[in-house]
């Protein structure tokens, strides 16, 4: 220990595990928003041979990578076992299988070496990955737009989190890959199809779901629908649409629904932040709607989520492990995983 | 040399530590296939009545399949992680041997099996040499009658063990040497058996680079490699 350094200011180092979907990532993360490394070893590669995620090609390919990114992640951040505080992993939501991969590896690294165990939930992590931005203050407001969600999260205090609003069916993530097939583009699709929206113009007009309902769900479903059977219509006639216009309408829709029930809940939940997070947090259209939109708010700020944090990585697991630790949420050593694990719904979401 | 040996290939799951030649303690579970929720604990409670700290350990041995897909990632991803983290040598065997080494009889041809449903079998065949299982056929993935016509070819009495239960008539009918009559201890992993075979055996060079022995491709790289056959089937992960 460094002269004059006490105790108490020993840094708290956190070694998180990430194996939900097709990412596996290791980092370690110091105080809870230092990153000293974050490995991902990605197999979007692999998945795109088959044009989605495989899940037990997931699984196998987390198995292969796992014990790397361990090693990888503990000598870039220049750390041994001995300097960890704790171990932390997602353990759902997200693919059993894939989960199982980073949960059995956490457990018996924390076994080894007489660690505690913290387990995250994979949307927690999401919503931290805004905490490399800036703490977060609370009362504060999630929006969590991936691949597999679409949620606003209220959150009264630290560590608590309540549903208050959520899609009724596609997640805004799985409906840009859905359009993006529908116009030849591999997933995932969401990045091309975001490009393309800018150099387009909303000439379709498609429908927005539910903007005018008295809750705080989403839909895109009908919005999937009207996108396809306008190209399908198009291609029995032989015409040939704007793939930008085309991609335009599709994002506009998407981006007004969004925004619309987060102005909406905002205004029924006064917050101090309102974070934008998860893999479409990434998506341009999104991020410049939701800044305009809040440019006016007196109140509320904007945080989004670093773009190279969006996406999944253990760095955002170790973020909120950091504030689980804190508030001594620590799992045994017979932690499974949880597919379907949720964050609670508020008691009564519409006033 | 200390060491744990670990099988989850199956319903049962076997854990035992060992000291050279002496086991200091097993446990086989039977009742549950919780393997995720229960390996990790059982593991602790074995190391706990053997009076060992993880980092006491000189190596691991795993069963490594064939098996269930999720029973042998669950073996497989604790027992690198284990031999990683803790730095020590990791030891792979078959989980069909795992079996084959329960019969005590030297010379014996022993034949285990794991159903793989739709007449489907995980199975090898094993002679014992010097007290240990010897492949004779190698552990495959295949139809139970293919590999029945194969072992009739030996003309040996064989002892079937695993799921053989389920093609008793089958056996019984395709191949005409007798079969020793099994006790139902013998179908179980007994993995302080492979601890001690482990011993010997050398091990694993790459355990960053090790992977459970499933015996299949997944059906959708299967349909995959079969419409890209020039393709590369390596590097389809990617640091980023
Ligand atoms: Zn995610």
């Amino acid at each position: 220990m460094k002269e004059g350094v006490s105790p108490t200011d020993k840094r708290n180092l956190i070694l998180a595990f990430e194996s939900s979907c097709d990412e596996t990532s290791v980092a370690v993360i110091e105080d809870g928003h230092k990153i000293l490394s974050n490995i991902v070893a990605t197999q979007i590669k692999s998945h795109q041979r088959f044009g989605g995620v495989v899940p037990e090609v997931a699984s196998r390919h987390h198995i292969e990578e796992v014990t790397l990114c361990i090693a990888d992640a503990l000598s870039e951040a220049q750390v041994g076992y001995d300097d960890l505080d704790a171990v932390a992993v997602t353990y759902g939501p997200g693919l059993v299988g894939a989960l199982l991969i980073g949960v059995t590896a956490a457990k018996t690294v924390a076994f080894a070496h007489n660690l505690p165990l913290i387990p995250v939930n994979h949307m927690a992590g999401h919503i931290y990955a805004a905490r490399y931005v800036e703490p977060i203050e609370f009362p504060a407001m999630a929006l969590l737009v991936s691949g597999g969600h679409t949620e606003l999260v209220y959150m009264p205090a630290e560590n608590e989190f309540e549903i208050i609003g959520e899609t009724r069916d596609d997640a805004a993530g799985e409906a840009y890959d859905k359009v993006g097939r529908v116009m030849g583009v591999n997933y995932p699709a969401g990045k091309t199809v975001d490009e393309w929206a800018h150099q387009g113009h909303d000439t379709f007009k498609f429908p927005r779901a539910m903007e005018k309902d008295d809750n705080f769900d989403f839909s895109f479903s009908g919005l999937k629908s009207a996108f396809i059977n306008t190209t399908h219509h198009a291609d029995q006639i032989g015409e040939k649409l704007n793939k930008q216009d085309l991609s335009a309408s599709f994002q506009q829709a998407v981006v007004d629904v969004l925004a619309e029930k987060t102005q909406r809940a905002l205004a029924d939940y006064p917050v101090n932040q309102l974070i934008l997070a998860g893999g479409v947090a990434a998506n341009q259209g999104l991020r410049e709607r939701l800044e305009r939109d809040l440019s006016s708010n007196p109140t509320t700020h904007l945080v989004k989520a670093p773009l190279k944090l969006c996406g999944d990585n253990a760095a955002m697991i170790g973020a909120f492990a950091y504030v689980a630790f804190k508030h001594g949420v620590f799992a045994d050593a017979t932690l499974n995983a949880d597919p379907s694990l949720e964050f609670d719904w508020v008691a009564d979401p519409v006033k | 040399m200390k060491i744990l040996a670990i099988d989850t290939s199956n319903r049962p799951l076997s854990v035992a530590v060992l000291d050279d030649s002496t086991v200091l303690a097993a446990i086989t579970v039977t009742v549950h296939q919780k393997h995720a929720e229960y390996l990790l604990p059982e593991i602790e409670r074995l190391m706990g009545m053997a009076g060992l700290k993880p980092a006491d350990l000189d190596r691991i041995v795993v069963a490594a399949g064939p098996g269930s897909y999720t029973g042998i990632r669950i073996a497989v991803t604790t027992a690198k992680t284990l031999a990683t983290t803790l730095n020590i040598d990791l030891v792979a065997v078959s989980s069909l041997a795992t079996l084959a080494a329960n019969v005590p009889v030297e010379g014996a041809l022993v034949a285990p099996l794991f159903d793989a449903r739709n007449q489907n079998v995980f199975a090898g065949l094993y002679r014992i040499k010097d007290g240990q299982p010897t492949a004779v056929i190698a552990d495959a993935h295949t139809n139970i009658t293919t590999f029945l016509e194969a072992v009739k070819e030996y003309a040996e009495p064989v002892w079937f063990l695993g799921d053989a239960d389920h093609f008793t008539e089958l056996i019984n009918t395709t191949v005409s040497a007798a079969t020793p009559r099994i006790s139902p201890w013998l179908n179980l992993p007994q993995v302080a058996t492979i601890g001690l075979l482990g011993q010997q055996m050398t091990p694993v060079k790459d355990v960053d680079r090790f992977v459970p022995n499933y015996l299949r491709l997944t059906q959708a790289e299967a349909e995959w490699r079969a419409k890209n056959p020039k393709e590369d089937v390596e590097s389809y992960v990617e640091k980023i």
